[in-house]
């Protein structure tokens, strides 16, 4: 029982991670209607200048995240500005090529600037744990969580008071009604990028900062958060949280049990779990666990 | 009576006539020439081996344009299929000790059915899925070929000995009125002999009544199904067969390379098919061909010339900021987003641009 339990705490804090990511899709998604892929990038990107600001600037971990964030969100508006911006009235899937481009420029500056070593952040969580009634928490998943926890609040009220929020709804209700109520449309793509690559700037340093360390196929891992999205449905930010914590728990309990339950699939078969439950999820409940069902008009 | 213009058409039928110009027809020709003479001129391993790979990689463009180009779905599978066909070849072919003309349909068909196997899973719904089902693929995908080692040898890889006769020809030694082929010249003649043929039927294809029920749910499904287009049936049939001819490229470069491990059917892989496709131009046969020569030979020829570049790092700990796996990378990363945003219709584009400004030369305007 005890391992059960910790394989879910396990679970719960890499499913936290995913569901910042999702919840970034989540947001480009439903403003622009594009699936973004480069969130990869910009989750590494702001892993990485975590680590700049934290160990070679030597600032507190929180303003280094702080200003991670805010770097990585700069470079999210920015994409959307110089490329995407250019896209508006092509197909869809023209864009999400051009976004499958921009991964694949960011990932080489990355290893270009930094190099392919594995890198240590400076954080004050290291590998500290707090024992509680016989279970192990890290402080660092214990943080995790709790960051997540008080971003995806704040974010929820962010979309339900604040103007903008407001604004962004609308926005992906009916795009022409809100331009003709006078909403800014560029105005709220342009924050959509930032907020999804504040998102995925602080999931990266979040997994950064664990024992792993940060190397640059960490961009890779953030592309686990693609089934988190459809798992819980891609127009649902409530979804993605819940879909976040689903597929992380799928795959802490599976790396847990590989030795007893799961020597059959080989080595390492947790990496393909999220993937596997996506396909299953797309053939039970094919818009996800909370997504809406695409209602055609013709 | 005058003669009508070369350019007038005057049915349906001879709009879609595959070769219908004179001047068409004496390209094709022209092209044909030089593929046979070609190997005789250029001599050099590296160059014959560099086209060779080009051919191969022409075919799976080929393949994805149908998908990506033709029916509009974005695929980041490709790698996977072509992966399987060159497994696939590695048993029919090497194992059981088939023959040429066995062992290449057989990849074919495995590809085939893996694509009917998953098509429908990512398929049936509408929007943009199968991107993200496709890159879950090649990430089962290369679980499987590691763990999978009776077929695949895990991660150390397995060898292809594949038998590559035709009849009395031997590609791997090809005799000719006397004279002895080496092994290159051999494959080059087979694997463009197959480009050809895809081309060919993939071309054919597409001025069919299903070819133009896929442009039909290219440009717009709901349209199509109103006028009785069952798009996901077209869908799910354009990725079989997109699978198929992956699989076909995957057999050839197993073949030609006589050894494959799990490390190259990755994401990369993919996305480089993706590249092809975007910077030759999207939805024509020819555009895949020139995209493959043009971002195909790339890798080879960083690999071989990157000393010469500034800043390129060949080797483990050597000098420069980059690595050439990652200036790979970058470069497609970069033609991708360039393409798109300054010539969506790739460099067929440009050259269907020169062609019609000569065509109604001198009226050109």
């Amino acid at each position: 029982m005890t391992a059960f339990l910790q394989n879910c705490f396990a679970g719960l804090a890499l499913g936290s991670t995913y569901a910042l990511v999702a919840l970034g899709f989540v947001v480009i998604f439903k403003s622009t209607g594009v699936i973004n892929f480069a969130q990869g990038g910009l989750l590494a990107l702001g892993a990485y200048l975590g680590y700049t600001f934290s160990n070679n600037l030597l600032l507190g971990f929180g303003v280094a995240i702080l200003l991670a964030c805010l770097a990585a969100a700069l470079v999210g508006a920015g994409f959307e500005r110089i490329v995407l911006r250019r896209m508006v009235g092509q197909p869809p899937f023209a864009v999400i090529m051009i976004t499958i481009g921009l991964l694949f420029i960011l990932e080489p500056v990355i290893t270009a600037i930094w190099g392919f070593d594995n890198l240590q952040v400076r954080n004050p969580w290291n590998i500290n744990t707090v024992e509680l009634g016989g279970l192990v928490f890290g402080v660092k998943d214990l943080w995790t969580i709790g960051l997540t926890t008080a971003v995806v609040i704040g974010f929820f009220a962010f979309f339900k008071y604040s103007p903008l929020g407001l604004a962004m709804r609308v926005t992906a209700f009916d795009p022409e009604a809100a331009l003709a109520q006078g909403i800014s449309a560029r105005r709220v793509y342009a924050v959509s990028w930032a907020i999804a690559a504040a998102l995925a700037a602080l999931a990266g340093i979040a997994m950064a900062a664990g024992p792993g360390g940060l190397s640059p196929s960490i961009g890779f891992i953030a592309l686990a958060a693609f089934p988190a999205m459809i798992v819980g449905g891609m127009d649902s930010p409530g979804g993605a949280v819940l879909g976040g914590l689903v597929i992380g728990l799928a795959e802490a309990l599976t790396r847990g049990y590989q030795d007893q339950l799961f020597s059959w699939a080989g080595d390492n078969v947790s990496i393909i779990v999220p993937y596997i439950l996506m396909i299953v999820i797309l053939l039970i409940r094919p818009y996800g666990l909370l997504g809406t069902k695409d209602v055609r008009r013709v | 009576m005058a003669k009508p213009h070369r350019n007038l058409v005057r049915d349906y039928r001879q709009d879609l006539r595959l070769f219908g110009s004179p001047a068409a027809r004496a390209g094709l020709a022209a092209m044909l020439v030089t593929l046979v003479m070609l190997p005789m001129v250029v001599q050099d391993d590296f160059w014959l081996s560099v086209l060779v790979y080009v051919g191969i990689t022409a075919v799976g463009a080929i393949g994805l344009n149908l998908l990506t180009g033709y029916c509009g779905q974005i695929s980041l599978g490709h790698a996977f299929f072509i992966g399987a066909g060159a497994y696939v070849t590695g048993w029919a072919g090497g194992e059981l000790g088939l023959p040429l003309v066995l062992w290449l349909p057989m990849a074919a068909l495995a590809g085939g059915l893996l694509g009917a196997v998953i098509g429908p899973f990512a398929l049936r719904l509408r929007g943009h899925y199968l991107a993200i089902v496709t890159l879950g693929l090649v990430f089962v995908g290369e679980h499987l070929w590691r763990n999978f080692r009776g077929l695949t040898g895990g991660n150390s890889g397995t060898s292809v000995n594949a038998p590559v006769s035709l009849g009395p020809i031997d590609f791997n030694r090809v005799e000719l009125a006397g004279e002895v082929y080496s092994r290159n010249q051999g494959y080059f003649w087979l694997v463009w002999a197959l480009v050809a043929i895809v081309a060919l039927l993939v071309k054919n294809l597409v001025r069919t009544r299903p070819g133009r029920a896929l442009q039909a749910v290219r440009d717009r499904d709901q349209a199509a199904e109103v006028i009785g287009v069952r798009a996901g049936r077209y869908k799910i049939g354009a990725f079989v067969v997109s699978s198929a001819i992956a699989s076909v490229a995957g057999a050839l470069f197993g073949s030609y390379q006589q050894f494959v491990s799990p490390d190259e059917w990755n994401l990369l892989l993919s996305i480089q098919y993706i590249a092809i496709v975007i910077v030759g131009g999207l939805g024509t046969v020819f555009g895949s061909i020139l995209g493959a020569v043009f971002v195909g030979a790339l890798p080879a020829l960083i690999d071989r010339f990157g000393d010469a570049i500034p800043g390129v790092r060949t080797s483990v700990g050597g000098e420069g900021f980059i690595s050439v796996f990652a200036l790979n990378q970058a470069i497609f990363g970069v033609l991708i987003v360039l393409f798109l945003v300054l010539e969506p219709r790739g460099l067929a584009g440009i050259w269907l641009r020169i062609k019609a400004y000569f065509k109604s030369w001198p009226f050109s305007y």
